[in-house]
């Protein structure tokens, strides 16, 4: 499985939503994440991927959406 | 000489904006006058505690040397090593004067000898930088930026809270001629604004109305058994709540204005707070760049922390737990009184059960309307209003002193 399907997979676990045709879609903005989905959003990302993301490198604005998500993992891996 | 407050009447604006024009007028010509800005800069921070104050201006001069120590030697060290023990006596170390400072009062009658305005503010930068560097999103320190970043004027005394790297950002880099016409235009509106707040609307609830109704309320101290509770001191309630928004919202207008002015993008601290459907709603429209701190160098902190070593299976709980601690904290920042501890308890149990009504409502299908959504807003509204009375300090005065003001 690729990096941009297991994020979309993680995602749905969260938000329960499929974002698959949503990859834009802000998901602070939209409330469909607060910060403790985000605290398991990144540990699913760690774990699932075999990233490191510091915790103060979460820097919103850079992932806020499904697809900037996968590029930020993809540029970490 | 006496000491120039900040933003504490007219004349400030006048000299600061006038000691500001070079600035302005280099930003408009693409150039940023750093080492002039940094200039002015010293002189207001001096201006701040000229006379009385000088005591405060030689504290601030030691905290300024030790955070700096403190962050360029770990940085240093975080460029080959990076063990666990350092990091946290760096972190105690850069936490510990504001400890000292707050834990103080309960000891003596005297405040503490390192203290200073502004103490609060600059911790929040200073022990930002050292989680930053532990994490390494930032690599490099400059102890020239880190100077400036800390001691940047309009926000000194009582923020907006800025981040490192966004203020970095702004700083390096200057404003396209278009862009910074915008932030002059926003940085006057801001101004006006603030006036309006601070010194129109504020002063009448805080220095017009605020001790009458204090006064109304102590008459009434006998009131329903001895517990003081009245009219008066509901009314004390609404007309305190409103004051503390518009004196700190308007203050914060005008740290956002000078910014704005000296082309920085300082993080903006109110949105509109009384309009929060909730209370999670309400701390991401409240003195927003204190609780943003808390949310990312705090909670976020401590979630990620239980998660990943599993002390609880239970998400739920977690969160509990990182609210109750976050909140506490923020609690204990604000001083060590049992009102400030008690508002910061007060606002963890508001948004446990809050996150339990949130829980209760996924997935059932309540009426939600423009009546429910009226209603969310005024319960919210009455919750924070009796929060701001337990943060007042007015519940002390009425029980547990017994001079009339």
């Amino acid at each position: 499985m690729d990096t941009k399907e297991t994020v979309l997979n993680i995602l749905q676990e969260l938000t329960g939503e499929d974002l698959h045709d949503k990859m834009d879609e802000d998901i602070f903005a939209t409330a469909l994440l607060d910060s403790m989905d985000t605290v398991q959003m990144v540990l699913e990302l760690e774990e699932q991927l075999g990233v490191q993301i510091p915790v103060s490198e979460f820097d919103r604005d850079q992932w806020s959406t499904a697809s900037k998500i996968t590029a930020q993992v993809e540029a970490l891996q | 000489m006496p000491s120039m407050q900040p933003y504490a009447n007219p004349r400030y604006f006048v000299i600061l904006i006038a000691a500001l024009l070079p600035v302005i007028i280099g930003l408009l010509r693409g150039r940023r006058h750093r080492n002039y800005e940094s200039f002015v800069a010293l002189i207001f921070i001096i201006a701040m505690f000229g006379g009385d104050k000088w005591q405060q201006g030689v504290a601030l001069i030691a905290y300024v040397i030790w955070q700096l120590l403190l962050v360029v030697c770990y940085g240093k060290y975080r460029q080959t090593k990076n063990a666990g023990p350092i990091y946290y006596t760096v972190l105690l170390a850069s936490i510990a004067p504001l400890a000292i400072v707050k834990l103080t009062p309960v000891f003596s009658p005297q405040p503490s000898l390192i203290g200073f305005l502004g103490i609060s503010y600059l911790t929040f930068k200073s022990v930002q930088t050292v989680m930053e560097l532990r994490d390494g999103t930032i690599k490099q320190i400059d102890p020239l930026f880190f100077l400036r970043f800390l001691l940047f004027l309009p926000t000194i005394s009582s923020g907006p809270i800025d981040r490192y790297r966004r203020f970095a950002k702004d700083y390096n880099g200057v404003p396209k001629q278009d862009e910074y016409l915008e932030m002059l235009r926003k940085g006057v509106r801001y101004l006006f604004q603030g006036f309006a707040y601070k010194f129109i609307i504020g002063y009448v609830f805080g220095t017009l109305m605020l001790p009458r109704v204090a006064h109304m309320a102590l008459m009434q101290r006998s009131a329903m058994g001895g517990t003081g509770i009245s009219w008066a001191l509901v009314a004390y309630m609404y007309v305190y709540s409103m004051y503390l928004f518009f004196d700190f919202a308007g203050y914060s207008l005008f740290a956002l204005s000078i910014s704005q002015f000296c082309g920085i993008n300082t993080p903006v601290n109110f949105n509109q707070p009384f309009k929060a459907k909730n209370i999670k709603d309400f701390w991401n429209r409240w003195h927003m760049s204190l609780s943003f701190w808390f949310r990312d160098f705090v909670f976020m902190r401590v979630t990620f922390m239980i998660m990943k070593k599993r002390w609880f299976k239970n998400r739920v709980r977690v969160s509990q737990l990182a609210y109750l601690i976050n909140f506490l904290v923020m609690g204990f920042w604000h001083g060590v009184t049992w009102y400030y501890i008690v508002y910061g308890l007060f606002h963890a149990g508001a948004i446990i059960i809050n996150d339990y009504w949130l829980r209760y409502k996924k997935g059932k299908s309540l009426p939600s309307n423009r009546w429910t959504g009226a209603l969310a807003i005024f319960v919210t509204f009455n919750v924070v209003c009796f929060s701001f009375l337990i943060f007042s300090g007015f519940l002390n005065t009425l029980w547990f002193t017994h001079a009339i003001r």
